[in-house]
């Protein structure tokens, strides 16, 4: 299944809808299409970390094309989730550099104090963990992505049950 | 040869900031550049023999030529910040610290093409760098440097940053645009070229970061000065990102034609190997450039020392030489294993294929499978004779370089380490290929390294 329906009405905030009309109006007359990838940015950060097909069909009827046209864009691009997400989503780059400055041990020891596979989500819905390929981080590996921050040099124990500890400690100040 | 001509204001606090950045000088270029004839500036930039600083290195100045200004269509700017070629981060530090003086290349690069609309096409995983360029752009505006009638001449620019969203292929200048035109990554054929018929079927030129950079100081101290600097052929400076095994990862920028050993060894650079460990091998220009063993990265076959430039570096062809390519400098230690290395490599021009091209597609899954096999010790013999013929099926073969890409680091891997990959097959259960070779290609130290 590359996408799911959820059922679930969408729309967008007034203010992210202002958004949307700004950035719809950077291009040229008649080359709206040219929004589809940030739109679909602005919808998978609104509608919980991914895109259900409600979302996609969503963003395509803001910019009149076709869904098809949505689906075959957000399939393609590693950064669109098409499944829901953890809360804080933990992608660890793999390639080369980082493997030979231990991403393969960082890795494991993640899946081992979440208790979870890479692609999996831990039980309380906190944390999902996924590989990715090269983040343009190569000098300061290993390192991993979570929402917009780089966390580097994670190549001991206790920088990574100090990155977990705090944002554990976030999710509950939020809450 | 550490002269540096793009970070050399990279030292002053708040330099990030347009008000610091201006009263350091920022911005001179557009000044200048806005009182000379568009092809003048042009002219500059094809004498200062700047090439392409994305990996392909093709002169600036002349690409910059090719664009049609006669047809009287809206002509683009797009500029290549899309970096994701394994051991490149140069111009995410570039954006990071000096977002203007981006801003002010764009400026005096879209004068010179006659465009009134550029783009900086982002990968949508460096964020913070967005809200950085988003803001950038923003004060420059403000101060009348972006916007319409730039400095009260009449002339107009918008400047918009857009987002990928995870792909390594939009890299490619024309996946770039069909990314930008808000679609599938998927290269097109060339001819046309961009600058014929490339942003909406418009004439675009697409170029990396670092070359937009430079421009400012080729319009600022002319075209012959920058040409003065590196060496006949690779003019100029070069910013190196280096990682691996190394003391001193990082950003440098350096005067093309310093020599390999000195970069590796020196403390101003890499710093040597670290934990006082051999050096095995080094990719010079980003993953998809052939890896050479010690030997081969430090002297060329004449035995004379290989030098950071386009030229010295690829001296011999791919048989004993490299590329420059994008300056992703990976240094390899005596502990690194060069099929597993390879597999990994394999692996991520196997995930970030677009699909379009058969022998690209399928072929590097198939080497993928190959390499994870005898990595892991189930390889026969015959494979790694396979592994060679599927690479050289695939390298030439595709609609963008992505094929060869992927074929090269395979090809130069079982060049160079071939011995490598048949102990694998023998010994399934011993990696000992962590030393195995070394007695050839290895070096032990330098005199640099203290």
């Amino acid at each position: 299944m590359l996408a799911i329906r959820t059922g679930q009405k969408v729309e967008f905030s007034e203010a992210t809808l202002q958004k949307v009309t700004e950035i719809i109006n950077r291009y040229p007359e008649g080359k709206q299409k040219s929004a589809l990838l940030p739109l679909l940015h602005l919808a998978q950060d609104e509608f919980g970390g991914w895109l259900s097909v409600e979302a996609m069909d969503y963003v395509g009827r803001l910019l009149h094309i076709q869904p098809i046209e949505v689906y075959e864009v957000a399939t393609f691009y590693s950064m669109y989730n098409m499944k829901p997400v953890g809360r804080f989503l933990l992608e660890v780059c793999q390639t080369g550099p980082c493997m030979i400055r231990g991403a393969e041990k960082l890795v494991s020891q993640l899946e081992q104090k979440l208790n979870i596979k890479k692609g999996e989500t831990t039980s309380d819905g906190l944390f999902t963990l996924k590989t990715v390929e090269c983040l343009a981080a190569c000098g300061y590996a290993p390192m991993l992505q979570c929402g917009e921050h780089y966390h580097e040099f994670l190549d001991t124990e206790e920088k990574v049950d100090q990155l977990l500890g705090e944002l554990r400690k976030r999710a509950q100040v939020n809450n | 040869m550490s002269r540096k001509l793009l970070l050399d204001k990279l030292e002053i606090a708040g330099i990030e900031t347009f008000a610091v950045y201006r009263a350091n000088g920022g911005y001179a270029s557009v000044e200048k550049a806005l009182k000379m004839a568009p092809n003048d500036v042009v002219e500059e930039v094809k004498k200062s023999g700047l090439r392409g600083r994305g990996g392909a290195g093709f002169p600036t100045g002349l690409k910059w030529s090719f664009i049609d200004k006669k047809s009287g269509r809206p002509r683009y700017l797009v500029v290549n910040a899309d970096e994701s070629e394994p051991g490149t981060f140069k111009d995410r530090f570039l954006m990071e610290k000096l977002p203007h003086l981006l801003i002010e290349g764009i400026v005096t690069s879209s004068f010179a093409l006659e465009a009134n609309l550029s783009f900086i096409y982002i990968r949508g995983e460096f964020r913070w760098i967005i809200k950085i360029l988003e803001k950038a752009i923003a004060e420059a505006k403000a101060a009348g440097l972006v916007g319409r009638n730039i400095l009260g001449t009449g002339y107009n620019l918008e400047i918009v940053v857009q987002t990928g969203a995870g792909a390594y292929i939009c890299g490619e200048e024309t996946a770039l645009i069909e990314s930008l035109e808000g679609k599938r990554g998927n290269p097109r054929i060339k001819p046309p070229f961009p600058a014929v018929s490339g942003l909406y079927n418009n004439p675009t030129v697409v170029n990396n970061v670092e070359s937009i950079a430079t421009v400012p100081w080729i319009i600022n101290n002319s075209g012959d000065e920058y040409a003065k600097i590196g060496t006949p052929k690779s003019a100029g400076t070069k910013l190196i990102s280096a990682c691996g095994n190394i003391n001193n990862p990082g950003v440098f920028e350096i005067e093309l034609g310093l020599p390999v050993e000195e970069f590796i060894f020196s403390p101003t650079f890499c710093g040597g190997i670290k934990d006082g460990k051999r050096m095995k091998a080094v990719v010079a220009g980003g993953s998809s450039v052939p890896i050479l063993p010690s030997g081969l990265i430090l002297k060329t076959t004449n035995g004379e020392p290989r030098l950071m430039s386009y030229e010295s570096l690829s001296d011999g062809g791919f048989l004993t030489g490299t590329m420059l390519g994008s300056g992703g400098f990976i240094v390899y230690d005596e502990d690194q294993c060069i099929v597993r290395n390879t597999w990994n490599f394999t692996r991520f021009y196997h995930h970030e294929s677009c699909g379009q091209c058969s022998p690209c597609r399928e072929g590097t899954g198939w080497m993928e499978r190959i390499l994870h096999n005898i990595e892991n010790g189930h390889g026969k013999m015959t494979d790694i004779d396979l592994l060679w013929d599927v690479q050289r099926k695939i390298e030439g073969n595709t609609i963008c370089p992505l094929g060869d890409a992927a074929a090269w680091p395979v090809a130069a891997a079982i060049r160079h380490f071939r011995d490598e990959f048949e102990w694998h097959v023998r010994e399934p259960k011993e990696c000992l290929v962590r030393n195995y070779g070394l007695a050839e290609s290895a070096v032990a130290s330098s005199s640099l390294q203290d």
